[in-house]
This record gives structure tokens, C-alpha cells and sequence, in this order.
């Protein structure tokens, strides 16, 4: 079970890691080949998600162990998995084990997908209820088969293993988004994630290859020893003498990591994968899988070090995503979409934080993020729950003052705050505070920081529009309609919700009804408020992981955790790193940190980011809440009209699916429409005229064949009068 | 040359026929000859279907005749063996082909050729 130690290079032999880690994918696995038998024994009852759970609770126990032991980087082997050799000099073998590469960033990984992965399981046990049936068998299986593939792909101690995660994910974000495979917006949605991940894929694909034809190996041990040698290339200032090839493979696998991380110009598929249930946009589009870019970036982080534009263009597609993002969220209706668009927006801060060289800040937001984002979409799908499918902010008001949503309520206004970064108290502002004070601090990256200090102010404004409408003010509701036609038939054998269904039926039929008494709100059970529970106690104990303990990044736990992994970056050594400033500092030189009009950028950021997302929750409060009597209109309604056509380009999400469709889809269905006409004629048309040969022939001498007797006989005797004269003419 | 067989020399003068002399084959294949072209005369120009059959039945015969006069010019009795069992054929296939005649007959009340031009494949 234990590594062999082969292929010890210069980076050190790495210890051989505990087995028993290779339970902490092995057992998501077990759960996907049970709740298939479920399916297959056609269980009715909720024991897929029995399994789900406790499968992926054990998961979570075998992870805090693994933590708890594994020291700098060990590596276990389950067994061989791809050996090749066709000779025996270097770059002559392929060697691709399924082997896990156990370091802090595997570990910091892996605690929040499996412990998320473990109450969202929990969550959709209650929340996918209606589903009771080969659909809840179906939804736990690609479930755990998530969990199963995200392991592969964080644990990974190659990049083969690796993709094969990667593409796993990509598979169960497809079957779980399109879930509801009756609805056609569900199926367009997964097809459309799907595809726009297969572009980013073909870059990752392409930069695992021209890594395995530079470095002659897939396996990251040996990678990260053949990059060392270049990173003192790049720390001696002297960036020329890294080939062309190996700054290429940066740039490669950087553009695999945009396609899953929802990154531009890649990032339309994910408010698109909201059409899923909301455990899945909880855990895969929001806390896990959308954050399998970052992961990348992390792991090869060597190898970005060593490109001279990978790591600018990472800061810069990070921070413009970011702002983007933004706006078009402040423009939504659709608290799901809010959120979606939030998540896009905040991974463009974690790709920020890589490219401004915080690797750690980056990692410490993945997790903060993963916690609270996932917290804010459970709890706003216990209001999708529990008001049939209602997401629309204009519809619902002072929802967390009704009875039984107290939970709910504060979950999200906990969430709420993390995701501004309220100051202090929240574990989000020490996360979001490292990347902005980072950024401020890096002299080539004042745009970049400026950029995210703005979108820091406009996540403040949207997501308290939200809390501001839904949450609070006067109390005010309207049923969804549209999941819950979907949902009707499974209404039925139902007994807490026949009572709902009824008037739902009604409220159908007479169209709105606000807050009357033909619908009545169901509020969340045990299983969503456990949850909500424990997400809320989570993220106060986010602090814990960052404030800890002391690190020099002030990032406590996770600064140990990311110093002792592939992504750790020494930001006092490597000068050179700042290849962009206007002076580039001389090798040994230390660096030279840009000020915030003088002050240093760390502490003054602290104040800043945390004044600026106050700022933001005051414009919210104004325009969202302050005066507010109704849930359809506020005050926003009347200071829209100020912001010109921003605010409707905004809306309509800067046009830019218009814009794919008329750069891409159209093309390409013009392109298909011709291709159709040649298989139609060219194709189709040779292949026809084979068949019009002897059709043709045929017409022709069937004439000739009139059952006349006469006829025949004429034939034969004129065919006996030419047979006779050439005879005659032959032998005389 | 013909004689040069040496079994036929020896045959000749064990008192067998002599060879027919090839002018005299000349005649029964004029005869033949004659006897044929009526035949496909008749075949070619008459509708009644009895009629085109006892044609195709003299067109035959006519066969019939050059197989024996070339038999004996030879003196092989192969054709004279195979006429016989032509012959024998020949009347089996006569009665089957009146047969069909009375059966077509009876469908159309005519017995025109040209009336069963619908059989064309």
C-alpha cells in the first residue's frame, strides 16, 4: 500500500502518506455503487440518503485524521495505474499512479468538501423528499459519485489522476444540473455547462501534454523538482532563460482552470447550472467543484511562477471577472441568480489573490467562501422550498420575521455578512482583507486592487438587496408556480403537503395572491434547520482556521497549511516575482511594497474594505429597506432611471450570451446549415446516382420487353439472322 | 476421308450401309432448311396461337431431319437415337402445350397472342 519511493529526484524523498487516505475517496464510491442498488431494488424510502451521509461523514472523520497526521508532503499509492516504457532514457516512461499527493493544500481541500458534502447531503435529504423514488436514488449516486471524482481530483499526485477528477466533476455537474431532465431549460443549462467546460478542458488537456513533453512526467513530485530549477532562474531576475515551452504549460492549464472555475470569457455556464436542485448549486456550483480552478492554479503553482504572463493574466481576468460579475448581479431578481453571479464574482477574487501572489489569502477565501456561500444558497432554498419555487426578491418580503424561519433568517444574515466582509467579526473579511491588502501592496497591481476594492462595495449592495427585500421589511409573499407544476404529481402521497398543494392549484388559477390566505409558506423541517445550524456555528468557527493561530500572512491555520503545500510562495524572497513593476528590483533586493496613499496597503486595507462594505450596506438599507411598504417597489425604483441604460444593459447581463450567440452560435449554425446542404447533395447525391445507375439502365431497355410474342420471336430470329451472318463473314 | 476411320473401314466391309454421298445430304438439308424458314415464317406472321404452335412444331421437325441426315452421312446413330427421344418429348410437350392453348382459351375466348401481352414482366 505504501509508496515505493521511486523516481527520488532532488526535491527529497516524499514520505509515504498514511493509507488509510485512500478511504477518503473509496468510500463516496461505495456510496454511488449502493444508492445505484437502491435504485436498481427500487427503494422508495430515504436510505440513499442514509448512506450518502453517513458514508460521507466517515469520509470527513478518515480527512481530519489524515490532517491531523500527515506532516509536509506524503504521498500514498493505491496502486499502479498507468506505466509505460518504451525505453529506458529520460522522458522515455509515463508513469501516471492513482496516487494521492497528501499536503496542506489537499488537506484544506478536502475538509470543506467532504464536511460541506456531508450536510448538504443532509440538507437534500429533507430538501429533495418530493423526490422519493429512482429520482432520490438517481440525485445521491452522481452525489456521491461528486465526491468520489473531487476527491480524485484534489488528492491527485499526478496530473492524469487529476483529470480524471476533473472531468468527473464536469460529468455529475451535467447529470445533477440536469436533473430535472423534463424541463428544458434544465437540459440547455447542463448542455451548456457541459460544453462551454469540454473548451476549457481542451486547454487543460493541452497543458497536462506539453508538460509531460517538456518535464518528460505527469507527476508532480518530479515536476515541481524540475521547475525548482527554474525558479531560481526567475528569482535571480532572470526570466529569459525559462523556455518558451514551460511558460506555456502555465497559460494552458490557466485557461482549463478559467473553463471550470466560471471565469471569463467562461464564466456564462454557471448562473445557467442554477436550473439544478439547490443542494447541487450549494455544494458543486458554489462551496466545491467551481473552485477546482483555483485548486489548479494552487497545485502547479511552481509552474505559474515560472511564466512571465500567467500569473498577470490570472490577477487581472480574476479581478475584471470579479467586477463583472458584480454588476450583473446588482441587476437580478432572482435571489438564485444573485447568489450564482455572487459566486462567480468571488472566485474572480480568488483567482485575484492568485495572481497577486497570496496563494494563501486566495486559499483562505475558497474556504471562507465555501462555507457561507454554501450556508447563503441552503437557505435560499429553504425559501424556494418553501414557497414553491418563488426566487424572484420582487415577490417575497419579511420572510425571516414569519414563524418557523427564524433559522433561515439568521443563517442568511450571517452568510450575508461573511460574503461583504463585515468587519471583524466575520471570517470572510480576514479572508477578502488578505487579497485586497496583497493587491494594494503589489506596485504592478494597483488596478487589479482598485477593481476589487469596487466590486468589495458593489457585493455589499447586492447582497444586502437581497437580505433587505426578502428578509426583513413588511411581511408579504407569492407562491412560485413554475418548479412547482413540476412538482405536483409527487404532491400527492404527501400528507404535510397536500394541504399546500390545494392552493396551489387555486393560486394557479387565479394568478397572484399576496400573502392571502390560499397559500400557506411551508417552513423548513429538522434536516434544512439542523444544517443551517451548523453552518451558522461553522462560520463563526472559520475564524478559528484563520485566527488561530499567529502566520506571518495573518492567516493562521491555513497560512501553515498553504506553507506547507506546492502553492507555498515566500513572499520576501522571490523579488523577482515583480517582473511587471515599473523598477524591477535587483536579485536580493527586497521588494519594494506599494502604499495606500502612504500608508502601509495590509493595515490599510483593513479599514478600507471593511468602510467600503459598510458603505455598500448602507446603499442597500436606503434603497432596499429604508421606507420600504411593499415587496414589489422601493426606493431603488426611483433612482434607477439615474443610472441611464446601465442598469437595464446590467439586467440583461451586458448582453454577453447575445453576444457568444452571435460570435459563436450563430457561425456555427450557418456552418451546420451547410454542412447539412452538403450531406444533402454532395454526400447523399453520389450515393443516390449509384442507385439511379441501374434504375436508369433498367428504363432504358425496358421497353424492349413488351409481352408482345411477336415481338420476342422477332428478336430471336433477327438475333439468329446476325449470329448466321457473321458466322458467314467470319468463315469466308 | 471419312473412310480413313479405320472402324468405319472395317464397318463398310462388314456389309454395313455405305456413306450417304454429301450431295445427297445437300438435299435433306434444303429440306430441312425449307421446312424451318416456313416455320418461322408461319411463327412470325400468324395471331392464332394453334397455329404458332404447330409452327414451332415444323421448325422442329425440321431440326429433326438435319439430326438424321447428318447422322447417317456420318454414320453415327446418335442423332437417329437422339430424334427418337426428341420426338418422344415432343409429343409430351405437344399435349401439354395444347392443353395450355384450350386453357388459354377458355380465359379470353380468343386465341389472339397479342391478347396475353399483360404477362409482360
Amino acid at each position: 500500500m505504501h509508496d515505493g519511493a521511486a523516481g527520488v529526484t532532488a526535491a527529497g524523498a516524499a514520505a509515504s502518506g498514511p493509507w488509510y487516505a485512500m478511504l477518503i475517496p473509496i468510500l463516496p464510491l461505495a456510496g454511488f455503487v449502493l444508492c445505484a442498488l437502491c435504485a436498481v431494488f427500487r427503494v422508495r424510502s430515504k436510505l440513499p440518503a442514509w448512506i450518502t451521509v453517513g458514508l460521507l461523514a466517515a469520509s470527513f472523520a478518515v480527512t481530519a485524521a489524515m490532517y491531523s497526521t500527515v506532516q509536509g508532503t506524503q504521498i500514498t499509492t493505491v496502486f499502479q495505474w498507468i506505466t509505460w516504457s518504451w525505453g529506458s532514457g529520460p522522458g522515455q516512461s509515463f508513469t501516471a499512479n492513482f496516487a494521492f499527493y497528501l499536503d496542506g493544500l489537499t488537506c484544506l481541500w478536502m475538509l470543506f468538501v467532504t464536511g460541506l458534502a456531508t450536510l448538504i447531503a443532509l440538507y437534500a435529504s429533507e430538501y429533495m423528499s418530493h423526490e422519493a423514488g429512482a429520482g432520490y436514488c438517481r440525485f445521491f449516486a452522481a452525489f456521491c459519485l461528486f465526491v468520489f471524482s473531487m476527491a480524485c481530483l484534489v488528492m491527485a499526485d499526478n496530473l492524469v489522476l487529476l483529470y480524471l477528477g476533473w472531468e468527473g466533476v464536469g460529468l455529475c455537474s451535467y447529470l445533477l444540473i440536469g436533473y430535472f431532465y423534463k424541463k428544458p431549460s434544465a437540459v440547455a443549462a447542463a448542455k451548456k455547462a457541459f460544453i462551454v467546460n469540454r473548451i476549457g478542458d481542451l486547454f487543460l488537456a493541452l497543458g497536462i501534454m506539453l508538460c509531460f513533453v517538456h518535464f518528460g512526467t505527469v507527476e508532480y513530485k518530479e515536476m515541481f523538482a524540475q521547475a525548482a530549477v527554474y525558479t531560481k532562474a526567475v528569482s535571480a531576475g532572470e526570466i529569459e532563460k525559462v523556455p518558451l515551452v514551460a511558460q506555456l504549460i502555465a497559460v494552458l492549464l490557466m485557461i482549463g482552470a478559467f473553463g471550470k472555475s466560471a471565469q471569463l470569457p467562461l464564466y456564462v455556464w454557471l448562473p445557467d447550472a442554477m436550473e439544478g436542485p439547490t443542494p447541487v448549486s450549494a455544494l458543486i456550483h458554489a462551496a466545491t467543484m467551481v473552485t477546482a480552478g483555483v485548486f489548479l492554479i494552487a497545485r502547479t503553482y511552481p509552474l505559474f511562477l515560472i511564466s512571465e504572463y500567467a500569473m498577470p493574466t490570472v490577477a487581472w481576468v480574476g479581478a475584471l471577472t470579479a467586477l463583472l460579475a458584480a454588476t450583473i448581479g446588482m441587476a437580478q431578481f432572482d435571489i438564485k441568480r444573485i447568489m450564482a453571479y455572487s459566486t462567480v464574482s468571488q472566485l474572480g477574487y480568488m483567482f485575484a489573490g492568485l495572481g497577486v501572489l497570496t496563494s494563501v489569502g486566495a486559499a483562505a477565501h475558497v474556504f471562507t467562501h465555501a462555507v457561507f456561500k454554501a450556508m447563503l444558497f441552503l437557505a435560499c432554498g429553504a425559501v424556494m422550498h418553501g414557497f414553491a419555487g418563488q426566487l424572484d426578491l420582487r415577490k417575497l418580503s419579511g420572510v425571516g420575521s414569519m414563524p418557523g424561519w427564524r433559522i433561515v433568517n439568521v443563517a442568511m444574515l450571517v452568510g450575508s455578512l461573511n460574503l461583504i466582509g463585515f468587519p471583524v467579526i466575520t471570517a470572510g473579511y480576514w479572508s477578502k482583507d488578505t487579497i485586497l491588502g496583497e493587491a494594494f501592496a503589489n506596485p504592478s497591481m494597483q488596478g487589479v486592487a482598485w477593481i476589487l476594492l469596487l466590486t468589495a462595495g458593489l457585493t455589499a449592495y447586492y447582497t444586502f438587496r437581497v437580505y433587505f427585500r426578502v428578509f426583513v421589511g413588511p411581511q408579504s409573499y407569492e407562491p412560485g408556480e413554475e418548479l412547482h407544476a413540476q412538482h405536483d404529481d409527487k404532491h400527492q402521497g404527501h400528507a404535510d403537503h397536500g394541504h399546500a398543494h390545494d392552493q396551489h392549484a387555486h393560486g394557479e388559477k387565479s394568478g397572484a395572491s399576496h400573502g392571502t390566505h390560499d397559500f400557506h409558506p411551508h417552513p423548513p423541517g429538522w434536516a434544512i434547520n439542523t444544517v443551517l445550524v451548523i453552518l451558522t456555528i461553522a462560520a463563526f468557527a472559520a475564524f478559528w482556521p484563520i485566527k488561530g493561530t499567529s502566520h506571518p500572512s495573518h492567516l493562521g491555520y491555513i497560512g501553515q497549511m498553504m506553507d506547507a503545500s506546492s502553492a507555498a510562495y515566500d513572499p520576501h524572497h522571490d523579488a523577482a516575482m515583480y517582473q511587471f513593476a515599473a523598477h524591477k528590483p535587483a536579485p536580493g533586493e527586497p521588494r519594494s511594497h506599494a502604499t495606500f496613499f502612504g500608508f502601509d496597503a495590509h493595515k490599510a486595507m483593513m479599514w478600507v474594505s471593511g468602510f467600503v462594505a459598510l458603505i455598500g450596506m448602507a446603499i442597500a438599507y436606503f434603497l432596499h429597506y429604508a421606507g420600504r411598504t411593499s415587496a414589489t417597489h422601493s426606493r431603488a425604483d426611483s433612482w434607477l432611471p439615474a443610472a441611464g441604460p446601465l442598469a437595464n444593459w446590467a439586467k440583461h447581463k451586458w448582453y454577453v450570451d447575445e453576444f457568444y450567440d452571435f460570435l459563436i452560435r450563430k457561425p456555427l449554425l450557418v456552418l451546420a446549415h451547410l454542412f447539412h446542404i452538403i450531406d444533402q447533395y454532395l454526400v447523399d447525391g453520389i450515393v443516390d446516382a449509384l442507385g439511379w445507375l441501374p434504375k436508369g439502365i433498367g428504363r432504358l431497355i425496358r421497353p424492349s420487353q413488351s409481352g408482345e410474342l411477336h415481338g420476342y420471336a422477332f428478336g430471336m430470329a433477327g438475333g439468329l439472322a446476325v449470329i448466321l451472318l457473321i458466322v458467314f463473314l467470319v468463315t469466308n | 476421308m471419312i473412310l480413313s476411320n479405320p472402324l468405319l473401314h472395317t464397318l463398310a466391309q462388314s456389309g454395313f450401309p455405305q456413306p450417304m454421298h454429301s450431295a445427297t445430304l445437300a438435299h435433306y438439308l434444303v429440306v430441312s432448311a425449307v421446312m424451318f424458314i416456313l416455320g418461322l415464317i408461319g411463327f412470325l406472321t400468324r395471331r392464332n396461337l394453334i397455329i404458332m404452335f404447330l409452327c414451332t412444331e415444323l421448325m422442329f421437325q425440321a431440326a429433326g431431319i438435319a439430326f438424321v441426315a447428318f447422322g447417317r452421312f456420318h454414320l453415327d446413330f446418335s442423332g437417329q437415337t437422339f430424334v427418337i427421344f426428341v420426338l418422344t418429348v415432343a409429343a409430351a410437350e405437344a399435349a401439354m402445350a395444347l392443353a395450355l392453348v384450350v386453357l388459354l382459351f377458355r380465359r379470353k375466348e380468343t386465341l389472339d397472342a397479342s391478347e396475353w401481352k399483360d404477362l409482360r414482366g
